[in-house]
């Protein structure tokens, strides 16, 4: 879960790290009185969950609060990569003489977390690692000791760093190591670390990530922030569909029918597991079939939840057929999925000899599962026939290709 | 031969006592297994299926001899169950809880690495030698398992448990068995990654392919290809790559935490190229891998 900016620097601020003078604002009269209040030379930041701001126009200066308002305007107008902004941020801006790079993140081969630090900040860490490793300092961390400031004084110096700037820069690492390990984040970067003409340095821009998994821990966190529970905060927002799809998996808590991704397509599909609906969702585009959704079962869900989605998917506009295919399953009842998926089919008003086009699920309860499947005319396959033919033979029935 | 466990390897269950837990315990024992004992804090003195249920870990440990431990508890007690089997001296733990925090996960791991412990998982479903034993939920019930699972010569690992099955099931009919299958987990920070197994794959002698399901995110593919062009490897591979489609949806998490797009890096394009450059088989479909298996032991003269 991606933070904004200006969220991400609440984070920091509390953590004590040196932040520029400003303030969030929603409007261009909020953003006119926060210049009023700062003076000077500033910074308006457009507060979108994605990189490239400054490329995209999104990032703008001004002298004057009414100079302000004028940017404000137009950066709160702006989409960037499909997303309005939130908020504009408005900040005062100092003389750089100086950027560094400071990051978090974990390191999978290792399987700890790394602290990274470059003299090269402001642009792509990446392409620094690739073309200038020498301007890279690294250091991986332990989560069982308590991580120490000496720590990060040594990756300062491995950059060949010394003087004020090593003693001033030493605390914003370790309160930024600190901040990523309290709060379950899975990437924590300030880029850039700004050190100005007087020497002190500054967190001019940040990025925040905490883990899917965790936001329940920091519940109250993420309620002082404001971020309710309903804000995905995925790459784009969820469509009302998507929302509904997760409505339904959380109906009860007995296993998954949901996670649903919107698709334009006319062919819904009904697919698990985890990995599974990976592979059929690929199979089915690869036989030319256009999918209406991406979905996820397992678990071992109840046969209202399993109805619940069916129903959902039917009632996407411009579906004609479902697809029910999982691989072998050992946990869900091939049964329950068999009553369920009948049900919406039928509560959806249709008879599921036709709006079914496959139902491919072997495993565990099977010949319960076919027994009800060849009570309806449902064209149903066992484990003889493979994930990538079931997914063809649902492509073919939809006719015209 | 296999890797990991067979017919032998006395396991417990923690938290043996959750209805998840419960089925495990069973499907293991219907299977063969040696679940010797199970701990679920408060319950000393019941019994799961006829397994003994204790309070710590310690008290099976004195008793007995213990190689692994199945970590079946909520994710805000994983971490605190998959230490105190590695504190007990257990040197196999197979963790099967899904949504446990990266920062916990890593934690885990740093102390199994201090205790010599291998993690398998977390959010996996265990470890097959087809025939002989399983260590945890791994293709269902006995009866499920063996129509899934042969006994053969393919080493299989997998991100996903359902695919484990999958794959295995696919071989099983066209008439490839199953030395040892793995269902390494599909969370971003996992105990045992693909190249870390190929060692212990290695030197098994029955041992004579592998056959891996991948996806987009994390860099194990990438490390797998590493390990195969340093090493040399006796084993031909075979790989899956499920998620393609994903590469077009940059930032979006599908199917396991670990499966997300952030960088060219972790696009399936990327991890093709890069399993193909290492001499890696890359499958179209699932149903294609026996024959390539096939064509790949023929290559090798076996």
């Amino acid at each position: 879960m991606r933070f904004y900016e200006y969220e991400a620097k609440v984070l920091l601020g509390r953590q004590g790290v040196p932040l520029p003078k400003g303030s969030n604002a929603k409007t261009p009269e909020e953003a006119e009185q926060v210049a009023g209040q700062i003076g000077g030379s500033l910074v308006l930041k457009s507060q979108v969950l994605t990189g490239g701001r400054m490329k995209a126009g999104g990032i703008k200066f001004a002298t004057s609060p009414q100079e302000a308002r004028k940017e404000a305007a137009g950066i709160l107008a702006l989409a960037i990569n499909g997303q309005k902004p939130r908020s504009v941020l408005v900040e005062g801006r100092a003389a750089v003489r100086q950027e560094f790079y400071v990051g978090v993140i974990y390191d999978a081969l290792a399987k700890r977390p790394l602290l990274i630090l470059s003299d090269m900040g402001g642009i792509d860490i990446e392409e620094v690692a690739e073309r200038h490793p020498e301007h890279i300092a690294r250091l991986h961390l332990s989560t069982l000791v308590p991580f120490q400031d000496y720590q990060a004084k040594e990756v300062i110096s491995n950059l060949g760093i010394t003087g004020n700037r090593l003693t001033r820069m030493t605390p914003i690492l370790a309160r930024l190591v600190r901040l990523f390990l309290q709060y379950n984040l899975t990437l924590a970067e300030i880029n850039p670390l700004a050190e100005l003409e007087d020497g002190s340095f500054l967190c001019l821009d940040c990025h925040l990530d905490m883990e899917e998994e965790a936001r329940d821990r920091h519940a109250r966190l993420l309620q002082e922030l404001g971020i309710g529970r309903d804000e995905s905060r995925q790459a784009r927002p969820p469509t009302p569909f998507e929302v509904r799809g997760a409505q339904v998996d959380a109906i009860d808590t007995r296993g998954v029918a949901g996670r649903v991704v919107e698709f334009d397509g006319d062919l819904g599909l009904i697919i698990g597991a985890g990995g599974g609906s990976l592979t059929l969702l690929d199979a089915v585009r690869k036989h030319g079939g256009r999918p209406a959704n991406y979905c996820e079962i397992g678990g071992n869900p109840s046969v209202r939840k399993a109805s619940e989605l069916t129903k959902l998917v039917l009632s996407k506009p411009g579906v004609e057929k479902i697809a029910v295919m999982m691989n072998v399953v050992s946990n869900t009842r091939v049964d329950m999925m068999a009553r369920g998926v009948i049900k919406g089919v039928i509560e959806s008003g249709y008879d599921p000899k036709e709006k079914i086009a496959i139902f491919r699920i072997p495993g565990s309860w099977e010949d319960e599962g076919f027994k009800i499947l060849r009570k309806y005319g449902v064209e149903y396959v066992d484990r003889t026939v493979s994930l990538d033919e079931a997914a063809r033979r649902a492509v073919v029935k939809m006719g015209r290709r | 031969m296999s890797i990991l466990i067979d017919e032998n390897t006395t396991f417990i269950i923690q938290g043996i006592t959750g209805r998840e837990a419960v089925n495990m315990t069973r499907e293991c024992l219907d299977y063969g297994a040696k679940v010797v004992g199970g701990v679920t804090p408060g319950r000393k003195g019941r019994d799961v299926y006829g397994v003994p249920v204790y309070d710590t870990v310690r008290q099976i440990t004195e008793q007995m001899q213990v190689d692994g431990a199945v970590v079946s508890v909520p994710p805000g007690f994983a971490k605190d169950a998959a230490l105190e089997a590695i504190s007990a001296g257990i040197k196999l733990i197979v963790i099967v809880t899904e949504r446990i925090p990266r920062g916990e996960v890593a934690e885990i791991l740093e102390f199994a690495e201090g205790g010599d412990a291998r993690v398998i998982g977390p959010n996996c479903l265990g470890i097959i030698t087809p025939g002989r034993a399983k260590m945890g939920g791994i293709g269902g019930t006995a009866e499920d398992t063996r129509k899934a699972f042969k006994p053969g010569a393919i080493g299989v690992m997998s991100r996903s448990g359902g695919m484990t099955t999958e794959i295995c099931n696919t071989l099983g009919a066209a008439g490839l068995g199953v030395t040892t299958a793995v269902s390494i987990g599909g969370d971003p920070l996992i105990g045992s990654t693909y190249a870390e197994l190929m060692p212990l794959y290695e030197a098994d002698p029955e041992t004579r392919a592998i056959v891996i399901y991948s996806e987009p995110g994390g860099p194990f593919e990438a490390q797998l290809a590493a390990y195969l062009k340093e090493k040399r490897s006796r084993l031909p591979v075979v790989a899956f790559m499920a998620g393609r489609f994903m590469d077009e949806m940059p930032g979006m998490r599908f199917g396991h935490a670990g499966t997300i797009v952030e960088g060219r890096a972790d696009t399936s394009a990327e991890k093709i190229r890069l399993m193909q450059d290492a001499g890696i088989t890359v499958a179209e479909s699932i149903a294609a891998i026996p024959d390539l298996i096939r064509q790949r032991l023929k290559e090798r003269g076996n």
